[in-house]
Order: C-alpha cells, then structure tokens, then sequence
C-alpha cells in the first residue's frame, strides 16, 4: 500500500514544473530603463519605435535595447547616466505628445516572456514612490450646479413673467409668485424643461412659493461627473510629470487614488495634484484709485478690487476678456530681455478673438493677469471636523498692452522659475473641474524602499532556514520531506503572486514569513499522528496511511477558520493590509496542496509498497 | 484499539490556577486599556509622521528649534533607530493638511533624505478605526458560525471565548507597555485570530474524535487526553511560527517591528489559551459524548462533572 496512482504523480510533477515555471523570472532582477508612452489616446506603433532609436542614435546614447510592447516603449540602458541622458534627449525630442519616464524593467529572458512569465510587481513601500488619496468637495459641485438651475430657472419663467423671486438656499432654490396660477404655469414648465429638478413637498408650500431641489439622478450624474472629470485632468497632470505605470482611479463615490511609483520630489507631485488652478484675464479700471475705494469701503460699478501678491492694490474691470479654459497651449521660459521667468500662452479661436478685440479696443490701457486658486482643507475645531473652503485670487502681472495680439502671448511676473514651470503645467493639464482636498498620503522615499526590500528578503531567508533546521532534528527523514513540501510552497506562493500579477507589499513579504512559519502545522499535525498510530500499530505502512488520513480534517477546519480571517483581512484592508492577506490567503491553500498531497507524494515514494522495519521520524 | 492514553499531564486539574492567571491578565488588561487606553499611530488619530536620514548624527534640539520657527511646536522629534535618523511626528489638529510635510522638509534644509512621510487625514483615521473594529467583528462572527456548522454551538463559545480572551490580552499588553497600534498592528491581531483558532481547532476535533471513539464518557478524562495528544504538535508549531517571528522582529526592519511583536505576543497567548481556555469553557458549559453525536436527539443532560 502507500502507492499514489500514475496519473496522480504525474499531477504533482505538472504542478511543481508549472509553479517553477512562473516563479523563475523573479531571479532575473530588472534593467534600468526609459518608458514612452502616449500622453493621449493614440496608441504606440513600430514607427514610435523607429523615431526613438533615431534619436538615441543621433545623441549618441547607448542603449541596451529598446522593445514596443502593447501600450509603450522600453529602452533599456547599461549605465544610471546613459538612462538619464537617454530621458533627457527623448524628452527634448519627442515632445508633448509623448510621456517619458525612468522605471525599472525586469530583465526576463524572451522565451520566458513568451510564455506569459511576469516577475511579481512590487508596491510602493518596497519601490519607493507616492500613493494620495484625494477628496472631491462634492458641496460645491452641488452648489455651482444650482448656480447653474438658478440661471435656467430665471431664463425660462422670464419670459411670461411669472415669478415674483427667486433665490438660492444651500442646495435648494427657492421661487415666489405672485399668484397661484402662475404657479402652476411654472410647475407645470418646469417640469418639462427642467426635469433635473424635483418640488420638494412640504417646504413653504403655502401656496406662493415653492422649494426645488436637484433630483437624486441628477445630483449623481452631476458629482459623478466631476469625479470623472477630475480623474481626467489628474491624468493629464500625471502624464505631465512623467512617471512610468501611475496608478489613478476611483475609490468609492467621491474619492481618486493617486500611486505614483518611483517618484522622489513629492513636493512638487502634491503641489501639481492639489492645485485647482486657472488664470482669468481683465482689464484694469484706470479711471478710478484703488485706495479710495479701500478707504471708502465702496467700490466703483462695474469694478471690483484685487490684490497683488505682495498685497498692492488694484481695481478690475468685472468683465473678464478671457480664462484659462481657453488656453491650449502653455510652456515656461526665461524672458530675454528683462531675463524674468514667463509662460508662453497660446488660446484657442473664441480666446484669441476675444483678446484680438480687446487690444484692438484697449491699446496703451493695462490688462491684469488674475491667478484664481480654490482650496478645500478639513480642519478640527474642538473635536468638530469641518471643510474649510478658500479661494485665493492674486494678480500675477499687471501690463501695457504694447500691441494688438491674439491667440500667442507672455505673461510675466511670476516669482520663480520654478513657479513659471508649474503654472504653465497647470494651465496644459486643464483645471479641476471641482477643489480636491489631499486626505491620505504615504510617500516611502527609494532609499527605505531598498532598504524594506532587503530586510524582507533576509526575513525570509532566515525564518526559513530556521524552520527547515528544526524540522530536521525533530523528523529526520520526514522532516526533509516537510522541508522539501516547504521549499515548494515558497516556490508556489511567488509563482502564484507572479501569475496573478499581485502587488508585493512589505506586509505580504511578512505574510509570506508567516505561512513559512504556519505551513509546517499541517506536516506537524501528520507526523505526530503517524507516530502516535506507530504506537498503537504493528504495520508501518498503515501507520502512515492512518496518520495522514487523520489529519486530513483536522488540517482542513484549521486552515479554513485561517482562511476566513484572512478573507475578512482582504475585504476591510487598504493597500499595505491588503498585501498582507493576500499572501497569507494564498500560502494557506497552496500549504494544503505541498504538505498534505506532495509530502505524501515524496513519503510514498520513500516508504510506499516496501517492507520496513523502522520510520526515520 | 486502546482506550485513551494514560494522561501525563493533569491541564484540566490544574484549570483553576489556570483560570486564576487569565483572569488577573484579563483584569490588567481591561484596567490598562480603560484607564490609558491604545497608543494609536496616525492610521487612527490622523497627523503626519515624517522620517528622515541625515548624513552624520544630528541633535534633536535643533531641529526642534528649526521646526518652531514656523510654529511647529507641537511635533515630537525623536531619534528612530540611529541618531542619523529622526522620526517627527505632528498631531492631526496642528496637521490636517497635506502641505505641512512639505514645509516640514523644507524647514529642514536640503541635506536630507526623505525616508517616509505618511499624512492621515482626520477623517481618514476615524474611518479606519471603525472599520478595523468592524472588521475584527466580522471576523469573529464568521469564524463563530463556521465552528457552530462543523462542531456544536459550545466548541463555537469555546473558542469564541478563547479567542476574545487572546485579543484582550494581546490589546493589553499593547496599552500597558504603549507600544504603538497601527493598521499593521492591527492585521496582525486579525492574524492572531486565525493562528489562535487554528490552535483550538485541532484541541477540539481531538475531543470529538475522543469523545466518539471512546465508550469512555467523562468528559474531564476525555479532554485531558485529547490535550495530551495534541501537546507535543500544539509545542512544534508554535515554536516554528515563533522563530519566523523572531527573524521578522529582529530583522524585518523598524517599520514591521510592531508587526511583529504583535504577532508574538498572540501566538504565546493563543498557544496557552487553546490548552486552558478554550478546554476549560467547553467543560464548564457542559459538554458530553451525547452532544457528540448528530444522529441521537440531545437530551437534556446535567453537568456531569465528578
């Protein structure tokens, strides 16, 4: 007895070749490396390819080899100089169209690639890099869309007169009439026009007004939309600062994760993320003097008063000739003359003619620049949490127009180049479309990346080494053929975590630890059952047929009330507690397969079908 | 085959002293987490946590006097494993917003590398808290119902018992000595709680094992042996988890240590409870060789303890 059938070692073979199969390209490590990929919907072809190696060839910089994969470029280089001269031409001359970033690439041997092999992908808090979580401030999408309603509102019932006021409160508007009919005119109008809105009973329904508010489609289709929105121009931003494989998507109803790998100023990251930013043109009141309307308390019609950054004075004519969602193009650049850093702005057709217009109409008057910024933050007042909303608005520059111009401009006045860089950033990637708030950030800095990696990797080793020592000396024989099932466990977990294209985090290579630790109980169980039934039976074979089959159950509830806890771990845990049940999850059930099926396998092999005089256990 | 082993040793003689020491550790831990409560990180409390490497060793106080030039005045700085390495910590109310870790970096000069910075917002950490909570309440209902379907409802109060016993316990130790509970902490208490049960599990499926095989009916020599059976497996594998452990707590680095500890407080605490806790609630609670058998209808028997 104690013979697995054919088929059933073939199985075990499979499945060893299989999981060495994929867990190989983990020991090949990774090339330094340049990613290009493609800033907006086109996607990346041989002719790309071909551009690249031109490039690299015409400044003369090695490269290892360059590979068109399905959405990107990767140029692998020898040298950290040759990867960072090789960014720098590529940035130059591939231009905007294109996002250029440094990364890692593994370095897995073609036929392995071919097979689908994939080293494991590793977290931030191993790689190094920036995971945000940001909020919408959904209270304002709400509020401009009612600003929105209200507009169509007065539109709408203008014209056969029939409100007497309306007026917005909160997220409400609020319409008196002046007679019953009307109101029934303008339900009755609103209603087929203006179906976003719904009557909300009960409210000042005493017969002259009526109380409307965003239906519950509505209000969803309208935060949903900004959410996605907002995703949008992250992207776009991300794309700007040049970073290989960035995570951005939704996270429940109104929040984005934003996982920036490998990047190191994270500064200047949050800056570009958070900021809600625009520009809006208009042309300064000469006529009037701003200190008197300070002094005064009162401002001229049509004007309104605004401040520069050092906190001079100036009045703004109310119209505003054109904003920053007519501005296509921007780029930074140091000004020659005065050698102060600008932005080169370029608008699109309505924007140029507007600005065309107004130079024609205004030369020789000044034209202000206004820097428009909105802020969210949450704050905690007495244990209280409440959304502080601001909203900055500075002028940057205050100007002669010299000349009539259109679509093609500077703008100057900006503090540092450093701040020409970012605003002409901004003002490409396109505004928020609602102020996001930073309510997470973890940022591991790729020293501590490196560092984690090695300390997890010698954990493991060490733990490992340890338990297949002891295994030895309390099982002998046995013991090796655990240590054997425990080497392939390890083997499995990585190959499983590879194929699934998991993410190893810190807390997984600590899972990973603990199944090692934890995966020998079921072989434990085993064997101290086989010895108990050597006691009370004269067989040997049926010793161990005995010790395995009354294990088998036990095993199998242990692990299962395991598995339930690292399941619940799964479903509740944010990223780094996520990694940690993942790997518990999986080395609970391949742990089942190695100690239970193999090691029985390999035992059978040993003692199966054979006469023996005495267990080495 | 053989009525049950000799015992050698008498765990269930020797319960009360048992009972006894969990309930004076239970009693501190109660006391310690009533009265000083958990040391939470930022996960929890939100803030900011900044770790940064200098070059050579650097002195506390000026970086203090550095950070309260721009009214930092409230962040603790503290040396974090070597005094080339400080660790900077900011309470939410004096850091809800994203940009004081930059100011922070900034204040700090240029020289620095920026080892970690982690900024938990205010509500963010009231989130987690509850659903950590949460999460450990799921836990234990999921594992309660599953060891209800496959046992009996008393092995599902034992080990239930057991393993609020072992988290109590672990939580205390962690406000006694205020150690810092942080989401990792929390993972590994959520770890415990399977490692614990996985313990009580095999204790118990050795007693219904016992108790079927046996015409043997006293259920204190029944449980006696099925701990002696399973002592010697029970020793082994709590000595190989530990000394994974032990390599995760001394080498896996500072960010895992609490991690770690965690993980060994409750796996000591969890090997001792699957041995007197969890035996010892299940015979308190009256269970026999009758309840054992799914076929016959249970009478209503009387505690049969001798």
């Amino acid at each position: 007895m104690n013979q697995y059938p054919g088929w059933k070692n073939a199985l075990i073979v499979f499945f060893i070749l299989i999981s060495s199969l994929y867990a190989l390209p983990n020991i090949f490590g990774s090339d330094l490396a340049v990613q290009v990929s493609s800033a907006g919907d086109n996607a990346i072809s041989q002719s790309d390819l071909e551009n690249i190696e031109k490039i690299l060839d015409k400044d003369s910089v090695d490269y290892k080899s360059a590979s068109l994969s399905n959405r990107s470029i990767l140029i692998r280089f020898d040298s950290n100089g040759s990867q960072l001269s090789g960014k720098e031409s590529l940035k130059n001359d591939l231009g905007r169209n294109y996002v250029v970033a440094l990364n890692l690439a593994p370095s897995v041997p073609v036929w392995l690639a071919d097979l689908g092999g994939k080293a494991m992908s590793l977290g931030l808090d191993l790689r190094g890099g920036v995971h945000f979580l940001l909020e919408v401030d959904m209270q304002s999408v709400l509020y401009r869309s009612i600003d929105k309603y209200e507009g169509e509102l007065r539109t709408l019932l203008r014209a056969d007169r029939l409100y007497k006021s309306i007026k917005k409160d909160g997220e409400s508007i609020v319409i008196n009439f002046k007679q019953s009919e009307l109101k029934e005119k303008a339900l009755k109008l609103i209603k087929s026009e203006v179906s976003d809105l719904v009557v909300v009973e009960g409210i000042g329904t005493d017969g002259l007004s009526v109380t409307l508010n965003i239906s519950n489609s509505a209000q969803k289709e309208v935060t949903q939309g900004a959410l996605k929105q907002n995703i949008t121009t992250l992207r776009n931003r991300v794309n700007e600062l040049g970073v290989a494989e960035p995570i951005i998507q939704q996270q429940g109803s109104n929040r984005i994760v934003v996982e920036l790998p490998g990047v190191q100023d994270t500064a200047r990251a949050k800056e570009i993320l958070g900021a809600v930013a625009t520009l809006e043109f208009r042309l300064v009141d000469e006529k009037n003097d701003p200190q008197t309307a300070i002094q005064s308390g009162k401002t001229p019609l049509g004007s309104k008063l605004y401040y520069f950054k050092d906190g001079r004075p100036l009045l703004l004519k109310n119209r505003v000739i054109t904003t920053g969602e007519n501005i296509t193009g921007a780029s930074s650049g140091i000004d020659q003359e005065n050698n102060i850093p600008m932005v080169n702005i370029t608008l699109d057709s309505p924007g140029g003619r507007a600005m065309l217009e107004t130079t024609k109409k205004y030369l020789h008057h000044r034209m202000a620049v206004v820097f428009i910024e909105n802020k969210v933050e949450t704050v905690s007042v007495d244990g209280v949490k409440i959304k502080k909303r601001s909203t900055t608005k500075d002028i940057i520059n205050a100007a002669t127009i010299q000349g009539t111009f259109s679509n093609r401009f500077q703008i100057t006045g900006i503090d540092s180049s450093r701040e020409a860089r970012n605003l002409a950033l901004l003002l490409r990637a396109g505004s928020l479309s609602a102020p996001i708030e930073i309510i997470e950030e973890r940022t591991i800095g790729p020293s501590l990346g490196a560092d984690n990696i090695e300390k997890g990797i010698l954990s493991v080793i060490a733990g490992f080494i340890l338990v297949l020592i002891f295994m030895v000396v309390r099982y002998r024989v046995f013991g090796m053929v655990a240590n054997v099932a425990l080497t392939l466990n390890l083997v499995m977990i990585v190959s499983v975590l590879s194929i699934i294209q998991a993410t190893l985090t810190l807390p997984g290579i600590a899972g990973i630890v603990l199944t090692v630790g934890m995966a020998v109980d079921a072989n434990v169980l085993i064997f101290e059952r086989v010895k108990e039934e050597l006691g009370l039976n004269t067989n040997i074979q049926k010793a161990i047929s005995a010790g395995y089959d009354k294990a088998l159950l036990t095993i199998a509830d242990a692990n299962i009330t395991t598995l339930i806890a690292s399941l619940v771990l799964f479903s509740f845990g944010t990223g780094p507690i996520k990694g940690f049940a993942i790997t518990l999850s999986i080395g609970i059930v391949t742990s089942m397969f190695t100690a239970i099926v193999v090691s029985r396998g390999i035992i059978n092999i040993i003692y199966g079908d054979r006469k023996i005089k005495e267990l080495s256990i | 085959m053989k009525l049950l082993n000799i015992p050698e040793i008498d765990f269930i003689g020797k319960r009360n002293y048992a009972i006894i020491f969990s309930l004076i550790l239970l009693f501190v831990s109660i006391f310690s987490l009533s009265i000083q409560g958990l040391k939470f990180g930022i996960d929890f409390t939100g803030g900011t946590l900044i770790e940064v490497g200098y070059q050579d060793s650097v002195n506390l106080d000026d970086v203090r006097s550095r950070l309260n030039k721009e009214q930092f005045n409230g962040a603790n700085v503290q040396y974090f494993g070597s005094t080339s390495e400080i660790l900077i910590r900011l309470e939410p109310q004096n850091a809800s917003s994203a940009k004081v870790s930059s100011k922070i970096i900034r204040l700090l000069g240029d020289d620095v590398d920026v080892r970690r910075v982690e900024f938990v917002g205010p509500k963010v950490g009231e989130e987690l808290t509850n659903d950590g909570g949460l999460a450990m309440l799921y836990a234990l209902i999921g594992i309660l119902i599953y060891v209800a379907f496959r046992f009996e409802y008393r092995f599902a109060l034992g080990s239930i018992s057991a393993l609020i016993h072992d988290v109590l316990i672990t939580l205390g130790i962690f406000s006694l000595f205020q150690f810092e509970f942080d989401l990792t902490v929390l993972a590994a208490i959520l770890a415990v709680i399977g490692y614990s049960l996985n313990d009580t599990i095999v204790v118990f499926d050795r007693i219904r094992e016992n108790f079927l095989a046996t015409r043997h009916t006293d259920p204190n020599t029944i449980i006696n042996g099925a701990l002696n059976q399973t002592l010697s497996r029970t020793i082994m594998t709590s000595l190989t988890t530990l000394l994974v452990l032990l390599a995760l707590y001394f080498l896996g680095g500072k960010i895992i240590n609490s991690f770690a500890l965690a993980l060994i407080v409750g796996v000591l605490i969890g090997t001792y409870s699957s041995i007197y806790v969890a035996s010892s609630m299940i015979l308190a609670l009256g269970i026999t060789k009758e309840d054992m058998i799914p076929s016959e209808k249970e009478k209503k028997e009387i505690d049969s303890r001798p």
